[in-house]
């Protein structure tokens, strides 16, 4: 017999999804005006829920909900009692972490090792971090006095959903904002089991307010004349637009986008680590990462060779039941999403690429792509240019390190970066010269509240997360 | 990687510039890889056949100075019948003794199983060429058929690899038909570059296994050790052809443990290496636990310390 | 204009400053410039699209040598700047006053704080990654640290008034951390810049590094706003709500970063580093700390 894992399930018998979900304002569950859509499992296609759809009344009512309690309750409270609330909501997130990683798994179709790994405990940690800049405001470096914003419109993204949410109002919550979030349509039910964390944390009505909606929603909540702060997580072009809806008013903006991340391997890389960096740059939660190392630069002395470890190692993922504990590449979040994978395959295909993919079943129902590796991939091709947000890599090979420099940064995004060589100063030198906002040496995909995160050039403005993050929701008085 | 033909006798200062061109390894990724490996759940007829596997791969081991014949003898009962009440559990491996104990085991085992014996003046290393090449004959003469030597680590780390090397060759020649297996001490080595290079060192010099530890060191095996040494294996492989074993010895005490290297062997160098002739688990307590966990699988509760022998 | 001796003065020609020369405007085209009774006090180079565009170039260019000069060299050019300037201090009032039509005191007042505007920005340089970046103590063995880095190529709006200490407040931040920038001086009092030009060229600023262009800012900015290798826009000196917005708007095309001032802004106050951060990005390096 051969050493193949039994089924490995995690238990759903954890999470109890409602049939249909309301809109959280104000502290309480209530319906939307707009059409109510299904947020299904993209691994089974089932629907989890119904979602309610929040229109134009419904964002008036969520943002003056926000401003409410702004007004009367969050501006008026010590920043110690701001942070005690989030000291809660990170217990309690920690406490029902397990029920949050099952739903995340189920509506995401990510791998529960990851959810329960990775997306939970960071999204806590981001509470437990922020909670106590709460009452330590005066001393990060904006002044004596910084004051919040006001109400603060958040839209994130569907490949870390409850991660995402901790990134954005997190924050908006330490620095005394309150907030009107909008999760993304394909991925709502972690955001609202966490409007129920806030009920169970006390947090006094409207300080958090959760619509769900779609883009209309989005474009809705952007554009509400009483929003101070607009926070986006999401694809380049939306963020654009977003950029364009807030011209002219005070609104402060931050965005993160796209990527196109190099992941540059030297010859004198410890190799087998740096595959392993590989595969979890661009394979982790199946590609679905803004900072995805999703362009791989390999020195030609040992491309072929690389390439070759590559594949085999590609060989041992396990492609499957999310809930499946053994899983290492999950489902595809949405058949959108899945369709535009296979079209920018196709493209490199027809642009003369190579493609590579691992045997590996695919589910007959569900939303899946294997992982698949290009080769013989110029800058010139779509898929090196062009962001895939999937399990697809595209391999590049340079010569010198001024040529891996020119080709990593020669993109219209500027998010992350991956350096992989033992030696120092040329780690030093090169980390210095990558235009990306974070740079992982020998590493890759790593991330921690403490640590800022955000992007260069069209990759988006602002921070996330350490002390730079807290700027994005802060008030300073300049002189000029 | 740096070529290597390892069929041709490596001079010594093709030996030590070839052991400066291995890649390096980053020490906190390969942990990482090594945890991630550690998580993977193994259940029903998977885990029935990992316990099955892990027990077949036990090197039993006593290497106490109170070791008795007696106590040897009992041992190699236990070896030989691991759980008297299911008479479908297999037999380990191989007991492992000292070489003076070696016809004791010997006369238990028959042809049944392998008799390792460790040699070359164990765990410490420290004697001359001439003991060590002794002692090895010896215990191939009383019937060892496995040789477990330990290398010289003072010569290792003080960068003197032909002395380890020579040593090497010169035990593998006083092995004549039995194998060897050559001991890193890695808790000695301290560094994962140390181990890798320790790793290639060993089998160029002709090691058929290459073993973590004495068990008399701590820390013995690890996973990311164990890890760096599956990858030289595998890269040997790659570059050879020839496929040399793995053993992890020592601080192995559960089958949880015992699950996760399997793990680590099955995606790191594949499954051709989930046999006793590719790898090998050195425990003494370790057995216990698996009979414990496959009366479980077996019987649908937890069993207890007493329903499974003590020798 | 004629001084004591009857002497007929020589006049300057005030032209563009582009790349570390000074051409007249590619389209031709001058301005008045006038003092505050609206009298003639200079045909100014009226820069277009072109002058832009060639200035967005020579800016992308030093930047690559600028960016990477030590900190403590950024810190001595931007000091070296403010020495000449103080050289210059006389004409600089001369300038002031008749373009703002203020007194001499003000005037005065206004060039010693723009020397000492420069002073202060150029004592940062090696000093704001240090208060702007730090270690991060992240849960795991790795070294993390987040550094400022500059944004690249800047296009600045100056304010009218104060001439000179609003433009100096405008490039001082923008180039201390490495950055080149384009500014667009006054509109309405463009003369103090042209002196200002000329210091810069006697100092020791990479040509290309500092670029000023007079005209009117309505005209040059758009080009400034959707230019794709611009990548950052200082509104300071715009005050028209409606060009405010078309610019952010067109920001939004290659996600370019966006500073207006507040209103009513006190240029004679000491500043923030407001200005510093919105014209550097946060770059943050993690590495694994193993054996």
């Amino acid at each position: 017999m051969a050493f193949d894992y039994a089924p490995a399930p995690e238990s759903t018998a954890i999470v109890n999804i409602k049939s249909s979900y309301d809109l959280f304002i104000n502290g309480e569950f209530t319906p939307g005006g707009g059409t109510p859509f299904t947020t299904i499992n993209p691994a089974t296609e089932e629907v989890l829920a119904t979602i309610s759809e929040a229109n134009q009344v419904d964002v008036n009512r969520a943002v003056a909900s926000a401003r409410r309690a702004y007004d009367k309750t969050w501006s008026k409270l010590s920043g110690a009692d701001r942070g005690k609330y989030l000291f809660r909501i990170a217990r309690i997130m920690q406490e029902r972490g397990r029920e949050l990683a099952v739903l995340e798994s189920l509506d995401n179709g990510k791998p529960i090792k990851e959810s329960r790994d990775v997306d939970i405990p960071i999204a806590a940690a981001h509470f437990f971090y922020h909670a106590g800049w709460a009452d330590k405001l005066e001393f990060a470096g904006y002044g004596s006095n910084p004051q919040a914003l006001g109400v603060a419109a958040q839209i994130i993204p569907w490949n870390f959903p409850l991660l995402m949410l901790a990134w954005k109002v997190a924050p908006a919550l330490a620095t005394g904002n309150t907030v009107v979030l909008k999760p993304a349509e394909t991925t709502p039910l972690t955001a609202l089991l966490f409007a129920e964390i806030c009920q169970q944390a006390d947090l006094p009505p409207g300080v958090v307010n959760i619509i769900t909606g779609a883009g209309e929603t989005g474009r809705m909540l952007v554009e509400h004349p009483d929003v101070n702060k607009v926070a986006f997580t999401g694809s380049t072009e939306v963020g654009k637009a977003i950029q364009r809806q807030v011209a002219g008013t005070n609104k402060r903006l931050t965005l993160e986008l796209g990527g196109k991340a190099a992941n540059i391997i030297f010859d004198d890389a410890p190799i087998d680590q740096a595959i392993e960096g590989i595969v979890n740059g661009i394979y982790f939660n199946q590609g679905h990462v803004c900072c995805a190392g999703s362009r791989l630069l390999l020195q030609e002395s040992i491309a072929e060779q690389t390439i070759e470890s590559l594949k085999r190692r590609l060989q041992t993922l396990r492609l499957g039941d999310p809930l499946d504990k053994n899983t290492d590449i999950g489902a595809i979040n949405s058949r959108e999403q899945l369709n535009r994978i296979i079209d920018l395959t196709k493209s490199g295909e027809d642009e003369g690429a190579e493609r590579w993919s691992p045997a590996c079943a695919i589910p007959d129902k569900g939303f899946w792509f294997a992982p698949t590796i290009f080769t013989n991939v110029t800058q010139a091709h779509r898929i090196a240019r062009e962001e895939i947000f999937g399990p697809v890599l595209s391999v590049l090979t340079f010569r010198t390190p001024d040529e891996a420099v020119e080709k990593a940064n020669n993109t219209q995004y500027g998010l992350s970066a991956g350096i992989w060589t033992e030696k120092g100063s040329r780690i030093l030198w090169m980390a210095n010269k990558m235009r990306a906002g974070v740079v992982w040496a020998n590493t890759f995909n790593r991330f921690d509240p403490a640590s800022p995160f955000g992007g260069y050039k069209e990759s988006g403005f602002g921070r996330e997360g350490g002390v730079q993050g807290l700027g994005a929701y802060l008030n300073v008085e300049d002189p000029s | 990687m740096s070529s290597l033909d390892a069929q041709a006798p490596a001079t010594h200062k093709g030996l030590h510039a070839f052991l400066a061109g291995l890649p390096g390894i980053d020490q906190v990724g390969a942990e990482a890889r090594a945890a991630a490996l550690g998580t993977r759940s193994i259940k029903k007829d998977s885990k029935l056949w990992a316990i099955n596997t892990a027990i077949s791969m036990v090197d039993l081991t006593t290497l106490e100075g109170a070791d008795t014949r007696g106590k040897v003898k009992a041992m190699c009962s236990k070896a030989l019948h691991p759980d008297p009440t299911d008479m479908t559990t297999p037999s380990v491996a191989a007991v492992c003794v000292y070489g003076d104990l070696v016809e004791a085991a010997r006369s238990v085992v028959g042809d049944h199983i392998h008799v390792a014996a460790v040699a070359t003046a164990f765990p410490s290393g420290r004697a001359s060429l001439a003991v060590k090449l002794l002692d090895t004959a010896e215990a191939v003469t009383d019937g060892a058929d496995e040789i477990d030597m330990v290398i010289d680590r003072g010569a290792f780390l003080s960068g003197n690899f032909s002395k380890v090397f020579d040593e090497i060759v010169a035990v593998k020649q006083a092995c004549g038909s039995a194998h060897l297996k050559v001991i890193l001490e890695t808790g000695e080595l301290k560094t994962l570059d140390n181990v890798r290079k320790a790793s290639w060192l060993a089998m160029k010099a002709g090691a058929d296994f290459i073993k973590t530890s004495t068990g008399k060191v701590t820390p013995a095996a690890t996973l990311p050790v164990t890890l760096v040494m599956l990858e030289a294996v595998r890269d040997y492989y790659q570059e050879t052809g020839t496929r040399i074993g793995v053993k992890a010895a020592g601080g192995i005490r559960t089958s949880k443990d015992a699950i996760k290297y399997l793990v680590m062997v099955n995606e790191t160098v594949g499954e051709e290496w989930l046999t006793p002739d590719l790898f090998r688990f050195g425990a003494s307590t370790l057995l216990n636990d698996l009979l414990l966990q496959r009366q479980r699988m077996l019987t649908g509760h937890y069993s207890g310390p007493d329903y499974v022998t003590i020798d | 204009m004629m001084n004591n001796n009857d002497r007929v003065e020589i006049r300057k020609t005030h032209k563009l400053f582009i790349g570390g020369a000074f051409p007249r405007s590619e389209s031709g085209r001058t301005f008045e410039a006038t003092n505050s009774s609206g009298e003639f006090l200079a045909n100014m180079a009226m820069a277009s699209r072109k002058d832009a565009r060639d200035a967005v170039i020579a800016a992308r260019a030093a930047f690559a040598s600028w960016s990477k000069a030590t900190a403590y060299n950024r810190g001595q050019v931007l000091y070296r700047i403010a020495e000449v300037m103080q050289g210059r201090a006389e004409q600089f009032v001369q300038d002031i006053q008749n373009s703002e039509g203020v007194s001499i005191k003000k005037a005065t007042k206004q060039v010693d704080t723009a020397i000492d505007r420069m002073v202060w920005y150029a004592g940062w340089a090696d000093k704001y990654a240090q208060v702007l970046g730090n270690t991060n103590p992240v849960a795991g063995p790795f070294f993390n640290f987040s550094v400022p880095e500059p944004t690249g190529v800047v296009a600045a709006v100056a304010p009218d008034s104060p001439s000179l200490l609003g433009l100096v407040s405008v490039i001082a931040p923008i180039v201390m951390t490495g950055n080149s920038v384009i500014a667009i001086a006054s509109y309405k009092n463009p003369v103090p810049a042209i002196t200002l030009s000329e210091c810069l060229a006697t100092s020791d600023v990479i040509g290309g590094n500092i670029n000023i262009l007079t005209g009117d800012p309505a005209d040059i900015m758009p080009w400034l706003a959707t230019h794709a290798d611009v990548n950052a826009l200082d509104l300071t000196g715009i005050t028209n709500t409606e060009l405010i917005t078309q610019l952010e708007s067109d920001a939004a095309g290659t996600v370019k970063r966006v500073r207006t001032a507040p209103a009513d802004p006190d240029f004679y106050a000491t500043p923030t580093l407001s200005r510093v951060r919105a014209f550097t990005e946060i770059k943050t390096v993690w590495h694994p700390m193993g054996v």
